[in-house]
C-alpha cells in the first residue's frame, strides 16, 4: 500500500516537474535574443562575479537603449554558481535545456569554466568566459572563448620587469587553487625562458592566514624578486607578512589583486608592491591618445555612477564579453548559435576594457602582452610605471 | 637551515596554532556540558571578528569598546541559538542536536553574508604593527596578545571547571543528565550557559585574531574544521588538550611547510593526526571513557 502510494506520488511529482519545466521554457521569441550568463555572484569569488553580473546587466540595458542588436533586444538570464563547480554545471544545463539561450557569458572562475567546457561543446552554444586561465583556450575548444587576458601575458610582463631591473633569482609563492596553479605553471615555464633562475617555489592555501613560514623559506633562498600569484585575501597576508619579516626584496603581485580592496586589506604593507594590470583601473593615467582611453573611461563612469563602487578589472570582463557577443551577432547577421560561434572567431579590432581583441580560429582570447601595464602602489594608489 | 628560520617557523606555527586552539576551546565547553559537537563554533569566531569590525567602523566605537561590544553581541547570539534551536528539540538525540548546529552555522554564515557583504575586512592591531625582533626572528605585537589571551583563557577555564561548583555542575551534566538533575542541578541553565561561554571564548578569539587573519563572513568554516581537528588531537573534552592540540597542529603545519613543502602543509598535519588516532584513539591528553561491566 505504502509503496504504491509512493509510486503514485512520484509519478505526480515527475509530471509536475515536467509541467514546470515546460512552463519555464518560453518559446523562442522572435524579437529578443536570449543570452545566458553564469557568474559567481556569491561565494569566495564573489568579488569577481558580482561586478561582472552588475556590468553585464548594465551593458545589456545600454545596448538595448541604443537599439539592440540586429534590431532585436538582448535578454540576459543570469545564474549565480556560488563559486561552486557543481552549481555551475547545473546552471549551464538549465540555460541550455530550459532557457534555450544562444550563447553563454561567464563563468567567473577558471575551474568552473574548465568544468563546463566539455558540456558546452555538446550543447553547441558558444561560451565567452570571464576567467583568465590559459587552459580555457589552449587547446582551442571551438565553442569556448574568453575575454580575460591569459595569465601568461601578466607573468611575462612581471618577469620582463624583473629582468629589466637587473634581477637574476626569482622566488614564487602561489595559491593552491586553479588560478594560482595556472600562474605557477606559466611562471615555472617562463622563468628560465626569460633568462632568470627559479630559487624557491612555495604554495599557500586560499584561506590561509599566515604565510610567514613560506616567506621565511623564501628569505633563506635570497632571491632578487618575489612573485606572489593569488587573489584576495591571501596576497594581502603575504604583503603584511613580508613587512613583518623585514624582507626588502621587491614583491610582485599578479593582476588578480588589481582592486582597491587589496590596498585596503594590506594597508601600508601594500606600498611599493608592483603588479601588472589592465588599463581600466588606471583609466585616468592612460594616455589620451591610447585607443582604449574612451572605452575604459566610459565604462568606469557608467559603472561608478550606477553602482556607487569603484570599478574593477573583473567587471570590465563582463563588459567586454557583452560587446564581443554583440559584435559577433552583428557580424553573423543572425542569432543562430553556430553562426555566432563562427563570427566570434572573426572579430578583430574590437577595443574593450582589457585590450584590443583580435580573435582567430587559433586564438580564442585575442589579446597579447599589451593588455597589461606595470603599476606600482604608491601612497595607497596605483601608478603606471611602464606602458 | 639556520636557527632564526627555525624560530620563525615556530613563532608562525604558534600564531596559527593559537587560532585553532581558541576555536577548539569552544568546542570543548559545549561538549563537556552536553556531549554535542557544536559545528557552529567556527561561526562564533567569525562573528567575533565581524562584529568588532562593525562596531569599530559603523558605530564608531573605540577599539577596546568595539571588541567588548562584539563579544557581548556574540554571547547574545550564543544564548539565542541555545534557546531557539537546541532547547525546543523534542526528545533530542545527540546526532539530531549536532545536525541542528550544522544548520545553525549555515544560517549564521548566510545572514552574515547578507548583512555585511562578501568582502574581507581588516581590523587594526591592538598595539601597533611594528614587528618585534627576537633572536633573528620577528613577531608582531598582536601575536603576543593572541598567545597571552589564549593562555589566560585557558587558565581561567581550567580553574572554572576544576575549582568552582558551577563548573563542576556543568561537567556533571555531560556525564549523566538525569543524575545531575536529581542532584539539584538546573541542567537547562547549564546548557544555556555552556553555549554562552563557548560563544564568549569563540568571539574573544575572533576579535583578537582579526587584526592578523582579517575577518570575512566565511572565515568560520575552515577554522571550525581545524579547531575540531585540534580537539581530536588533544583529546575531546579536555580544555588543555584542545589548546595544546591547536598549537601542535599549527606548529606541525608550519614546520611541514618549512622543511618539507608548503604544498603538503595541510596534508602533513592531518597525516600525523590520523597516525596518532590509530595509536591513541582518545587523543594526546584524553582519557578513554571508563566503562562498567
Amino acid at each position: 500500500m505504502t509503496i504504491r502510494r509512493i509510486l503514485v506520488a512520484s509519478v505526480f511529482l515527475c509530471a509536475a516537474v515536467a509541467c514546470a519545466a515546460f512552463a519555464a521554457s518560453p518559446a523562442r521569441a522572435g524579437d529578443t535574443i536570449r543570452v545566458g550568463a553564469i557568474f559567481s555572484a556569491t561565494g569566495p569569488a564573489s568579488f569577481l562575479g558580482e561586478p561582472e553580473k552588475n556590468t553585464v546587466q548594465m551593458a545589456v540595458e545600454r545596448i538595448n537603449e541604443q537599439g539592440g542588436v540586429l534590431g532585436k533586444k538582448l535578454e540576459v538570464v543570469i545564474y549565480d554558481d556560488e563559486t561552486d563547480v557543481n552549481k555551475c554545471v547545473l546552471a549551464l544545463d538549465k540555460l541550455a535545456r530550459m532557457e534555450h539561450v544562444v550563447a553563454v557569458l561567464g563563468p567567473t572562475v577558471s575551474g568552473n569554466t574548465l568544468a563546463v567546457a566539455p558540456k558546452i561543446s555538446r550543447y553547441h552554444i558558444p561560451m565567452i568566459s570571464c576567467a583568465s586561465s590559459e587552459k580555457i583556450v589552449t587547446p582551442v575548444n571551438p565553442w569556448v572563448f574568453k575575454v580575460a587576458p591569459s595569465d601568461r601575458y601578466a607573468a611575462l610582463r612581471i618577469l620582463e620587469h624583473i629582468k629589466a631591473a637587473g634581477g637574476g633569482k626569482v622566488a614564487i609563492l602561489t595559491v593552491s587553487n586553479g588560478y594560482g596553479q595556472s600562474g605557477r605553471a606559466v611562471l615555472k615555464e617562463q622563468v628560465p625562458t626569460v633568462g632568470l633562475e627559479l630559487v624557491a617555489d612555495e604554495i599557500y592555501g586560499p584561506t590561509d592566514t599566515d604565510m610567514t613560514a613560506q616567506l621565511t623559506k623564501i628569505k633563506g633562498a635570497s632571491p632578487d624578486a618575489i612573485v606572489c600569484w593569488g587573489t584576495n585575501p591571501g596576497p594581502a597576508v603575504v604583503a603584511r607578512n613580508r613587512v613583518q619579516l623585514g624582507i626588502a626584496t621587491p614583491l610582485y603581485m599578479s593582476h588578480g589583486v588589481a582592486s582597491k580592496k587589496f590596498i585596503e586589506l594590506a594597508g601600508t604593507a601594500a606600498e611599493g608592491i608592483l603588479l601588472p594590470a589592465g588599463r581600466l583601473i588606471v583609466a585616468d593615467q592612460v594616455a589620451a591618445d591610447h585607443p582604449q582611453k574612451p572605452v575604459v573611461t566610459t565604462y568606469r563612469d557608467l559603472y561608478e555612477k550606477r553602482f556607487g563602487s569603484a570599478v574593477s578589472t573583473f567587471g570590465g570582463h563582463g563588459w567586454d564579453a557583452v560587446y564581443l557577443l554583440a559584435k559577433a551577432i552583428e557580424q553573423a547577421g543572425s542569432d543562430d548559435p553556430k553562426a555566432i560561434r563562427d563570427a566570434l572567431e572573426k572579430v578583430t579590432g574590437l577595443v574593450g576594457t582589457a585590450g584590443t581583441f583580435n580573435m582567430s580560429a587559433k586564438d580564442h582570447n585575442g589579446l597579447d602582452q599589451s593588455a597589461f601595464v606595470m603599476i606600482r602602489i604608491e601612497n595607497g594608489d596605483w601608478k603606471i610605471i611602464g606602458d | 637551515m639556520d636557527f632564526a628560520s627555525i624560530l620563525q617557523y615556530l613563532i608562525s606555527g604558534l600564531t596559527v596554532g593559537a587560532t585553532y586552539g581558541l576555536t577548539a576551546l569552544g568546542f570543548t565547553i559545549i561538549y563537556n556540558t552536553t556531549g554535542i559537537i557544536n559545528f557552529a563554533q567556527g561561526e562564533f569566531v567569525m562573528l567575533g571578528g565581524m562584529f568588532s569590525v562593525f562596531f569599530l567602523n559603523v558605530t564608531g566605537l573605540p577599539l577596546p569598546l568595539a571588541v567588548a561590544a562584539a563579544v557581548a553581541a556574540t554571547v547574545a547570539v550564543g544564548a539565542f541559538i541555545e534557546r531557539c534551536t537546541i532547547r525546543p528539540v523534542k526528545h533530542p538525540t545527540l546526532i539530531q542536536l549536532i545536525i541542528v548546529t550544522i544548520g545553525v552555522s549555515i544560517v549564521i554564515r548566510g545572514l552574515a553574508m547578507l548583512v555585511w557583504g562578501k568582502d574581507t575586512f581588516a581590523l587594526p592591531a591592538f598595539t601597533g604593527e611594528t614587528p618585534l625582533r627576537f633572536l633573528g626572528a620577528t613577531i608582531l605585537p598582536q601575536n603576543l596578545w593572541i598567545l597571552g589571551i589564549t593562555l589566560v583563557l585557558l587558565a581561567a577555564l581550567k580553574r572554572f571547571f576544576a575549582g568552582t561548583m558551577f563548573g563542576r555542575a556543568m561537567l556533571a551534566c555531560s556525564h549523566n543528565k538525569k543524575a545531575a538533575y536529581l542532584s539539584g542541578i538546573d541542567v537547562q541553565r547549564m546548557v544555556l550557559f555552556s553555549f554562552m561561554l563557548s560563544a564568549f571564548i569563540g568571539s574573544v578569539g575572533g576579535a583578537i585574531l582579526a587584526p592578523i587573519t582579517m575577518a570575512s563572513y566565511d572565515r568560520g568554516i575552515l577554522l571550525g574544521l581545524k579547531g575540531f581537528a585540534a580537539c581530536i588531537l588533544g583529546g575531546l573534552g579536555n580544555p588543555f588538550g584542545a589548546a595544546a592540540g591547536g598549537l601542535i597542529l599549527g606548529v606541525l603545519e608550519s614546520f611541514g611547510a618549512g622543511f618539507v613543502s608548503s604544498a603538503y602543509k595541510d596534508a602533513f598535519a592531518f597525516l600525523i593526526l590520523l597516525g596518532l588516532l590509530f595509536v591513541r584513539p582518545s587523543g594526546l591528553f584524553g582519557k578513554s571513557a571508563a566503562t562498567r561491566a
